[in-house]
């Protein structure tokens, strides 16, 4: 083995040659500019059809999930709605897949990917539960995996949550680099890809996204084959923007151009990511704001030169909801449906109830994934853990929740309200980080052309922003 | 102290990063400790807890820390009960 400097300054210089070695993609090949790189190609030249991409999602486990009908949250959400109002709830449930959440579709074609290309493993960093798909889909490949994931804060402590993805990610037979909180993350994973020669599967290349439009295609052909129409919003609990990035892919290449695509995330306001103390306070460890609002607004923040998922592209709306209304729609679902998920992946469902209300009673919202759950990864370990660590757990009206301060859990099903997110603001916020990149001056026709299209506006809505 | 065997199942840590090697632009909590890591796998020579040691991790991969745990398990669960999820969508509460 070559020794090498291991410093953090030197680890994250030879991130570039890294990254070439790790993935077989050449970032160079696509890149344009500071800004604008050729994204459909380096997507279209991943190669899969989508046939290829459910062919190989089907030996290992992955996909066809069955879409369930809501019947008794539909008609307790049209009891609290004017008359007239309240969808129909749709909701696929993805924790079938094998490991238990949607991620699995993303490891399933990195996993390919690295076993077809020669390399004896694959390597991804994250917060769990695409730990969990990555250990599962290389066990069913004869691959070695590694998982790098930020688990515990100074004194040694650990979410439930976030304890119980890194034990499912060993269960599968994956090595875990258990970390302390940091960004020094993806230090860690640039070192133990040098060290190992794996392969990155890192969840924002072009192969995980890929995975993910099945998932859409899947809707498209589940409503359609059912109700004999396409959905009229779709809603996908968003994080790093892989999840919405995929499935709006899915759904476009089945034909869904009118089926609105609304983004969620927990509203976490008021608590620093990379914080030691606010670590153990947030009570999710994904779907949130801490990952949702960066990475729309810029997706290039990532473990890869550029990023596969990029939200803004696609979303026509984001929702934000409160940590307890996740958790009284997980209990909800769990004694009016009869089945128990997991609460970060109930994020959607929980805004699917506000949009529903307002949506007319013939229309259908898709709420597009469940996660497995268990000990650890259970609303109720993550509220006594809450009130454990000092955070005020109570009922009451949820407009009262603080982030690591109060998590209040609504007392009726019409105080689940979430609240909408400024969209254009977001635009203007990634216009702002664009132009941090590269001064606006400099940006050329085809720079506006590549903006304009990353966040779903025209080149003159762009102009006229006058940001910087 | 007693030894650990060769082969057992043990925890390492390693400081992977002081304070003062830490990624910039940290808020200063996260500043003024070391970066940790914690690996499991099985011991390669019998030792104590605390002695600096090498592991072959489930992949097989070598590794060398502080032997800090033996056996280490998980003990994470459904944590204790909290009362105010119980009557969320039953007949106590008109939802």
């Amino acid at each position: 083995m070559t020794m090498h400097d291991t410093s953090y300054a030197a680890v994250m210089a030879r991130k570039n040659a890294i990254m070439k070695q790790s993935l077989g993609i050449d970032y160079d090949d696509y890149i344009q500019s500071p800004i604008a790189f050729d994204y459909e190609r380096m997507m279209a030249e991943t190669s899969y059809t989508m046939d290829d991409i459910r062919r190989i999602q089907r030996e290992t486990k992955v996909g066809d999930t069955p879409l369930f009908e809501l019947r008794n949250l539909t008609a307790a959400v049209r009891r609290i709605s004017e008359p007239g109002k309240g969808a129909t709830i749709l909701l696929k449930d993805e924790a079938a897949n094998a490991s238990g959440s949607f991620k699995a579709r993303r490891a399933a074609i990195s996993a390919y990917q690295a076993l077809i290309k020669g390399y004896r493993g694959m390597i991804a960093a994250t917060s769990g539960n695409y730990g969990a798909a990555v250990a599962s889909q290389a066990a069913q490949r004869g691959l070695k995996s590694i998982i790098v994931q930020e688990v515990f804060d100074s004194r040694g402590v650990g979410q439930p949550e976030i304890v119980e993805k890194g034990r499912k990610c060993e269960a599968y037979g994956a090595e875990v680099i258990k970390l302390s909180v940091g960004p020094e993350l993806f230090y860690m994973l640039l070192r133990t890809l040098e060290e190992t020669g794996f392969f990155n599967a890192s969840l924002y290349t072009p192969f995980g996204i890929r995975g993910v439009e099945s998932l859409g295609y899947e809707i498209a052909e589940q409503v359609r084959a059912r109700y004999g129409k396409d959905p009229d919003a779709v809603v996908i609990t968003h994080a790093g923007g892989g999840n919405l990035t995929g499935t709006a892919r899915g759904l476009l290449q089945a034909g869904c151009t009118e089926s609105r695509i609304v983004a969620c995330s927990v509203d976490l306001s008021g608590l620093h990511m990379a914080s030691d103390r606010d670590f153990n306070r947030k009570a999710f460890t994904t779907g949130h704001t801490g990952f949702g609002v960066p990475f729309a607004t810029w997706p290039d923040r990532v473990d890869v030169p550029r990023n596969a998922a990029r939200s803004l592209r696609y979303m026509d709306e984001y929702q934000l909801v409160s940590q307890g209304e996740v958790f009284y729609i997980t209990e909800l679902l769990t004694k009016i449906e009869g089945i128990e998920r997991g609460p970060a992946g109930n994020t959607s469902l929980t805004a699917a109830v506000t949009l529903a209300r307002q949506m007319d009673e013939d229309q259908i919202v898709v709420v597009q994934e469940t996660e497995y759950t268990g000990a650890g990864k259970h609303h109720n370990s993550q509220l006594a853990f809450a009130r454990a660590n000092g955070i005020e757990v109570r009922r009451g009206n949820p407009v009262d929740n603080v982030p690591g301060k109060a998590i209040v859990i609504p007392e009726h099903l019409a105080q689940v309200q979430g609240r909408v997110q400024d969209l254009d603001k977001l635009r203007r916020s990634y216009l702002k980080n664009a132009a941090e990149r590269l001064p606006i001056a400099e940006w050329t026709d085809s720079d506006f052309e590549f903006l304009a299209a990353d966040i779903k506006k025209d080149g003159e809505w762009v102009r006229n922003q006058g940001v910087a | 102290m007693t030894k650990i065997s060769t082969g057992a199942w043990v925890e390492i840590e390693q400081i992977v990063l002081k304070p003062e090697e830490r990624a910039p632009s940290l808020p200063p909590e996260t500043k003024a400790v070391p970066y940790v890591m914690r690996v499991s796998g099985f011991l390669a020579e019998s030792a104590e807890l605390g002695q600096e040691v090498t592991i072959h991790t489930l992949i097989g991969r070598e590794l060398r820390g502080t032997l800090r745990v033996a056996n280490p398990s998980y003990n994470h669960s459904f944590g204790e009960t909290v009362p105010e999820l119980l009557t969320i969508g039953t007949e106590a509460e008109n939802f």
